[in-house]
C-alpha cells in the first residue's frame, strides 16, 4: 500500500467508453489523483469535466510520448472490449481484437519503457476461465488457464493477460492489478450478456442452464477506482454475491424464450447478427451452454470491500433500466389468484 | 480384471489397528464413537433404530417408506378441515408454480436448487425407490447428522440409477441432501447437466469436492465411474478400481468423515451382456449397452426390472487424525483408498450371502 505521495496522474484507455469515461470523471473527483489524461480513438460522447482527453490510438507508438509528457504513473487499461462495438461505432471483430490485442501489446511495450509508471489496472473478465462441462464449478484464481479457443472476446483477454503477465515479469517494479470482472450490467456498456437480455425473444440452449454471476457497473467502478488509487497487486475476480441460472434470469426478467438445441444455436446466432446488434459467437454460446461462476474472495480479503449490489438487485436495477419482459410477476400473480379461486369455486 | 478378484469370505474383517474400519459389528468402534458429536450425534437422534445388523429380518420402518404424509390424513380428518387441507395444499401449489415461473428462488453457487430437489425430484424418485426397487436401508446412523462428510459407493446397473437412489434414500432418511459428484459426460450432456447440477451435482474434481466438504455438506462419489456402471453383467458386484484416490486425498484435506455405502440389486436392473464399443465411440459415449431387453424392446426395454435393492450405510472412517499434510502422502492415500474399497466390497458379499432372491 505505498502511495506515491504528490503528483498522482492516472491514463485511463477507452474513455470513449462508458465504462472508461465514468471512471476517468470518478478519478478526476478523487483529491488523490492530481490528473487524468483520458485515450481513445473517439472522442467521449459526454463531458469529461476535468479530464484531459488525448485523441491517440494506443495501436501507435504515439502512446509512448502521452506517457512522458504527460508524466503518468498509474496505468488503467479499460479499453479491452467485448463487443464489437466501440464508441458507438459497429465494427468489424477482427478490428476489434486488433484494438484489444495489438493495442495492449503497444502500450505495454511504452509502458515498459516509461520509467515514471510505478501501477498498471487491467480490467479483464471472467470469460478468461472459459465455460465447458470438464471444469470445476467454480474458479478460483489459481485455476490455470486453458488455451482459448475460437476467436471471440474470451480469447482476447486470455491473451491481454498474458501480456501483461509477461510484462510484469520484465518490471516487477510495477504494480499489476488484473481485475477479472463478471458480466457487468447497468452501464449499456454493450457487453455480450447485456445485448442478449435485451433480445425481445431469447434464444436459450436446449437441456443447458448455465450459471452465471452479474457486476454491477456501480461495484465495477468502484473497485477499479479502489485498485487505480492503492496498489493491490495480483488478479482478483470481481462479481456480485450470489450465483444465478440463466432461466432464473430470464423469468425475473419477464423474457421470453425459445429453446435451441445446441447444434443449431450457431445458426440463430448468425441470423441474429443481421437483426440484433448481439454477436452470438462461440465464446458466448459456450457461455450460455456451460456458464462460469468465479470464487470472489481473494478479492474481498485484499481489497476489505464487498460488490454493494448482490446479483439478484444487479438484475433488479437492469430490469428497472431496460425494462421488463411481458411477463411480469405482477400478470403472473393474477393468473394464480384467478387460478385458485376458480379452482376453490370447482371444489378443489 | 486384477483388481477385481473375489476377496475370500473367510477372512476376518476387523479394524487392524487402522482408524475406523467398517467392521460391521453390532456396537460401533472407538473411532466412529469419537466421530459422533457430544450431544446430537446420529445416535441419539434416532434411538429407536438401534445399530443395524445385516442378519436383521427386514423391518417395514427401514424400507424406504416416506410416503407423503398429507395424503392420507386428508382421508382420516373431517370433510371442512380436509377441504380447508386441500385448499392450502391448491395455495401452496400455484404458489410455488408462480415463484417458479417467476424466478424467485435461489440456487447456491454451483446450482443447486434446494426447493425443486424436495419438492419435485424427490417425488418423481421416491415411488421408484419404495415401490420399484423396494430398498431396505441400513445403517442410516451412520451418516453423520451435519457437517461435511463424504460418501463412497460402488456403482453399477449400465445406467447411473444407482446415484439417484442413494440420492432419495439419505433424503428421506438422513434428512440431508446428497451432493453427488459426476463424471464430466453428465455436464456435457443436454437435459441431463441441467438436471443434475438443479439436483445438487457436480462436476467429479478435487476442486469442487473440497469446496463442498469444507462448506459441510454430504458428498456422494461413485469413483469406479464408467467401468463399474458399464460392466458386464457376468461380473456384477466385483469392484472396479477405485479412480486414483482423488476422494480420499479430498476428504483428508478437509478432514471430513468417509462412510461407505454398498449398494445392492442396482446391477440386475440393466443386465448388461454386450456392448457396441465402435457405435458408442461414434456417439461420444463410454459404452453403449445391449441388455436382453434394450434395443430389442425398444422403449419398453428402457425400463428397469424390478430388483430388490439393499443400502447399507457402513461406520464412517475418520480422516481427520493423520498428520499434516496427509492429502499429499500418495501411499496414505492409497491404502485409505484400498480400505474404503475392501469394507464395501466386503459388505456387498455379505449381504448377497444373505439375500433371498434377486427379485424378492
Amino acid at each position: 500500500m505505498s502511495e506515491v505521495g504528490m503528483g498522482r496522474v492516472v491514463l485511463v484507455t477507452g474513455v470513449a467508453g462508458s465504462l472508461g469515461s465514468e471512471t476517468a470523471r470518478r478519478l478526476a473527483a478523487d483529491a488523490a489523483v492530481d490528473k487524468v489524461v483520458g485515450v481513445d480513438v473517439l472522442p467521449p460522447r459526454g463531458d469529461l469535466g476535468a479530464v484531459r482527453f488525448v485523441r491517440a490510438d494506443i495501436r501507435n507508438p504515439v502512446i509512448a510520448k502521452v506517457l512522458a509528457v504527460e508524466d503518468v504513473d498509474t496505468v488503467a487499461h479499460l479499453s479491452v472490449s467485448t463487443s464489437p462495438v466501440t464508441g458507438g461505432r459497429t465494427t468489424g471483430r477482427t478490428s476489434v481484437k486488433e484494438a484489444n490485442v495489438i493495442g495492449t501489446m503497444q502500450l505495454l511495450a511504452a509502458c515498459q519503457r516509461a520509467p515514471g509508471v510505478r501501477r498498471l489496472v487491467l480490467k479483464s473478465s471472467t470469460a478468461v476461465y472459459g465455460s465447458s462441462p470438464r471444469d470445476p464449478a467454480i474458479f478460483t484464481e489459481n485455476t490455470a488457464l486453458k488455451s482459448p479457443r475460437g476467436s471471440g472476446h474470451a480469447k482476447d483477454f486470455a491473451e491481454v493477460e498474458g501480456y501483461v503477465r509477461g510484462f510484469s515479469r520484465r518490471r516487477p517494479d510495477i504494480a499489476v492489478t488484473v481485475l477479472r470482472c463478471a458480466d457487468i450490467l447497468g452501464g449499456q456498456l454493450g457487453t455480450p450478456l447485456e445485448q442478449y437480455l435485451q433480445l425481445s425473444v431469447l434464444p436459450t440452449v436446449l437441456g443447458f442452464d448455465p450459471r452465471l454471476q452479474l457486476l454491477d457497473v456501480e461495484d465495477a467502478l468502484e473497485v477499479i477506482h479502489r485498485a487505480v488509487v492503492v496498489d493491490h497487486p495480483g488478479t482478483y475476480n470481481v462479481a456480485a454475491d450470489g450465483v444465478l441460472v440463466l432461466s432464473q434470469v430470464l423469468r425475473r426478467l419477464g423474457k421470453l424464450t425459445v429453446a435451441v438445441p445446441s447444434i443449431a444455436v450457431g445458426t440463430v446466432g448468425r441470423a441474429l447478427r443481421h437483426t440484433s446488434r448481439l454477436d452470438l459467437n462461440g465464446d458466448f454460446i459456450a457461455f450460455l451452454t456451460h456458464g462460469t461462476a468465479v470464487d470472489t474472495m481473494a478479492l474481498r480479503a485484499e481489497f476489505d470491500w464487498t460488490p454493494r449490489w448482490a446479483g439478484a438487485q444487479t438484475l433488479e436495477r437492469f430490469a428497472e433500466l431496460v425494462g421488463h419482459g411481458p411477463v411480469t410477476a405482477d400478470r403472473v400473480r393474477h393468473v394464480e389468484q384467478s387460478l385458485a379461486a376458480v379452482l376453490t369455486s370447482r371444489g378443489w | 480384471m486384477a483388481d477385481a478378484e473375489v476377496i475370500p469370505l473367510s477372512v476376518p474383517l476387523g479394524t487392524r489397528g487402522r482408524p475406523g474400519r467398517g467392521s460391521r459389528n453390532a456396537t460401533p468402534s472407538q473411532a466412529a464413537r469419537s466421530l459422533a458429536p457430544a450431544k446430537s450425534g446420529p445416535k441419539s437422534r434416532r434411538p429407536a433404530r438401534g445399530p443395524s445388523v445385516p442378519v436383521d429380518p427386514p423391518r417395514p420402518v427401514s424400507a424406504v417408506g416416506q410416503v407423503d404424509p398429507s395424503a392420507p390424513a386428508t382421508e382420516q380428518t373431517a370433510p371442512p378441515a380436509a377441504a380447508d387441507a386441500g385448499r392450502d395444499r391448491l395455495a401452496a401449489a400455484l404458489a410455488f408454480l408462480r415463484r417458479r415461473l417467476t424466478g424467485d428462488y435461489d440456487v447456491d453457487e454451483l446450482g443447486f436448487d434446494r426447493e425443486l430437489t424436495s419438492t419435485v425430484f424427490m417425488s418423481i424418485l421416491r415411488p421408484l425407490a419404495t415401490k420399484w426397487f423396494r430398498i431396505e436401508v441400513r445403517g442410516v446412523e451412520n451418516i453423520p447428522a451435519d457437517g461435511g462428510a463424504l460418501l463412497v459407493a460402488n456403482h453399477s446397473g449400465t445406467v447411473p440409477v444407482d446415484a439417484l437412489m442413494t440420492t432419495v434414500v439419505v433424503h428421506d432418511h438422513a434428512r440431508r441432501h446428497l451432493r453427488s459428484l459426476g463424471a464430466d459426460l453428465v455436464f456435457a450432456l443436454p437435459v441431463v447437466s441441467e438436471l443434475a447440477r438443479k439436483g445438487g451435482a457436480t462436476l467429479a474434481c478435487n476442486d469442487d469436492a473440497e469446496r463442498m466438504l469444507a462448506a459441510g455438506e454430504l458428498v456422494g462419489v461413485w469413483p469406479e465411474g464408467f467401468k463399474g456402471v458399464g460392466k458386464p453383467y457376468s461380473e456384477r458386484y466385483k469392484l472396479q478400481r477405485f479412480g486414483r484416490g482423488g476422494f480420499v486425498s479430498a476428504a483428508i484435506r478437509t478432514g471430513v468423515p468417509i462412510v461407505p455405502c454398498s449398494i445392492v440389486g442396482a446391477e440386475e436392473i440393466y443386465p448388461l451382456v454386450g456392448n457396441v464399443p465402435t457405435l458408442a465411440r461414434l456417439l461420444g459415449l463410454p459404452y453403449l449397452p445391449v441388455t436382453p431387453f434394450f434395443p430389442w424392446f425398444g422403449p419398453l426395454g428402457l425400463v428397469p426390472l424390478p430388483s430388490k435393492w439393499v443400502i447399507e450405510f457402513g461406520e464412517p472412517i475418520r480422516t481427520d487424525s493423520f498428520p499434516e499434510g496427509g492429502a499429499d502422502d500418495p501411499m496414505l492415500v492409497f491404502n485409505l483408498t484400498d480400505q474404503v474399497r475392501e469394507t464395501i466390497q466386503q459388505t456387498l458379499y455379505d449381504l448377497l450371502v444373505h439375500r433371498k432372491h434377486i427379485f424378492f
